[in-house]
């Protein structure tokens, strides 16, 4: 490995431990939305490192997002880097199905139900059939949908008919 | 770079950035209107689902402004006159009433819960068939945009066509406070399919989308939705237009002065 494939390697242990705000058990990485990292040397003598972190959005008005990437440039600088840039791109479009699945076992053992493959849901179709959402807490499947909107622009709202508790589901993306 | 494919350059970029503020004029108002549900919704589950989607529509209108920005931006670094910098924000707060370029629907009252779903289906039902198409732009960055914003889009679509379903086909009193909601809505909904010049302009190189070939499936969904919740569509109605060239009703300007107080009295405070 030459000495910036290090220094990348370095840069992406660093980022497996910065958090989702929102979800504090998922890592940026779990949630996939750091889509590249370059390590290059500047011209200068003695030659410096640039970092440049690529970043998507999970959804497009989600307000985690700027506290992600001034979060990225904190952690970087007290790690030794200097030269930081985040850079946000849209396309292609972030998606559920980018989580990891060591992400979605932590999500579950967090109590939020996993989103489930994009292809099954996300029509416009009125009154259609929910997702079949497992109950993060009894693993019943008898559960039904409260809200499509929950606490965050990520998550839907659900009841267990099982259990009868209330839960979030990650709802595809 | 001849004189004559300068001026054909610069009149391009205005089209393009008054395309990209008329979108983004559409979110951010429609946004701010449906913000002020914010703790008053009809039930907490409610209340949330309306300023989720506000939030969606919000971010929708960031990356709008921050394109306009970045383009405004590096035109004027060309021509290397020294002025300001554009930012999302003096986008968003240090524009007037007559600059803003949304449609005259997004910026009607809220009323009550009924005209608010309303004016969301409305406009959703819109904004989805504009998506759908915007992600074939020539335009990298409004294709870019467009394929993020429309799994959200979905979501608002589904979620306000229910509400008018349930609205229309549920008491006497529904029923009859939506349908008086048609009657304020409808002579608005007319402008948001006659091309503006900025759209007729870019239509041809494929970066805008002809809005006036959107309305017949528009038409087509609104009729299914209000079939389905019993709700007539009204005919023979006088069309209200002008806001997507800065002819606005008068409540913009009510609007304007709420969002943009606090950067007009305290120029770039932060907080
Ligand atoms: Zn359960």
């Amino acid at each position: 490995m030459d000495k910036l494939n290090i220094q990348e390697k370095k840069v992406w242990d660093i980022l497996e431990n910065i958090m989702d705000p929102e979800i504090p058990v998922l890592s940026i990485l779990d949630l996939g939305i750091v889509r590249k990292v370059e390590v290059e040397e500047t011209s200068q003598m003695p030659p410096e490192l640039n970092i440049k972190v690529f970043i998507t959005p999970t959804y497009t008005g989600c307000p985690a997002m700027d506290f992600i990437e001034s979060n990225i440039r904190q952690v970087l600088t007290e790690n030794g880097f200097n030269n930081i840039e985040v850079i946000h791109v849209l396309s292609p479009a972030w998606t559920t199905d980018w989580m990891s699945d060591a992400g979605k076992q932590k999500l579950k053992a967090y109590g939020i139900a996993p989103p489930k493959l994009t292809q099954q849901v996300c029509l416009a179709t009125t009154f259609s059939d929910e997702d079949d959402v497992e109950c993060p807490q009894c693993h019943s499947h008898n559960t039904q949908l409260i809200s499509r909107f929950g606490s965050t622009p990520c998550k839907a709202l659900y009841k267990c008919n099982h259990c009868h508790e209330p839960f979030d589901y990650f709802k595809c993306h | 770079m001849n004189k004559n494919s300068e001026i054909n350059t610069n009149n391009k970029n205005t089209f393009l950035t008054d395309y990209c503020l008329h979108l983004a004029d559409n979110s951010l108002i429609l946004a701010q209107r449906n913000s002020a549900w914010c703790g008053h919704g009809p039930i907490l589950e409610q209340d949330i689902a309306i300023t989720n989607i506000s939030l969606d529509i919000l971010g929708q209108a960031r990356n709008f402004y921050q394109y306009t920005a970045e383009i405004l931006n590096s035109s004027k670094n060309n021509s290397s006159a020294a002025v300001t910098e554009v930012t999302e924000d003096s986008l968003a707060f240090l524009r007037d009433n007559r600059e803003f370029k949304n449609c005259l629907l997004v910026e009607q009252e809220n009323g009550d819960w009924g005209k608010t779903i309303l004016r969301q289906f409305l406009f959703s039902n819109y904004q989805y068939l504009l998506y759908l198409q915007l992600q074939n732009s020539a335009d990298e960055k409004l294709a870019a945009i467009a394929t993020k914003a429309i799994k959200e889009v979905t979501y608002h679509l589904k979620w306000s066509s229910e509400w008018v379903i349930r609205l229309g086909d549920g008491t006497e009193e529904s029923h009859q406070r939506i349908t008086q909601s048609i009657h304020e809505l409808w002579p608005f909904t007319e402008e948001i399919f006659i091309n503006a010049k900025y759209e007729n302009e870019l239509t041809e190189d494929k970066i805008a989308v002809d809005v006036s070939v959107l309305k017949d499936a528009w038409y087509k969904k609104t009729a299914a939705i209000f079939a389905e919740a019993t709700l007539t569509i009204p005919e023979n109605v006088f069309a209200q237009k002008g806001g997507k060239h800065g002819a606005h009703t008068e409540k913009l300007g009510y609007i304007l002065a709420e969002m943009q107080f606090m950067q007009r009295a305290y120029p770039g405070c932060i907080w």
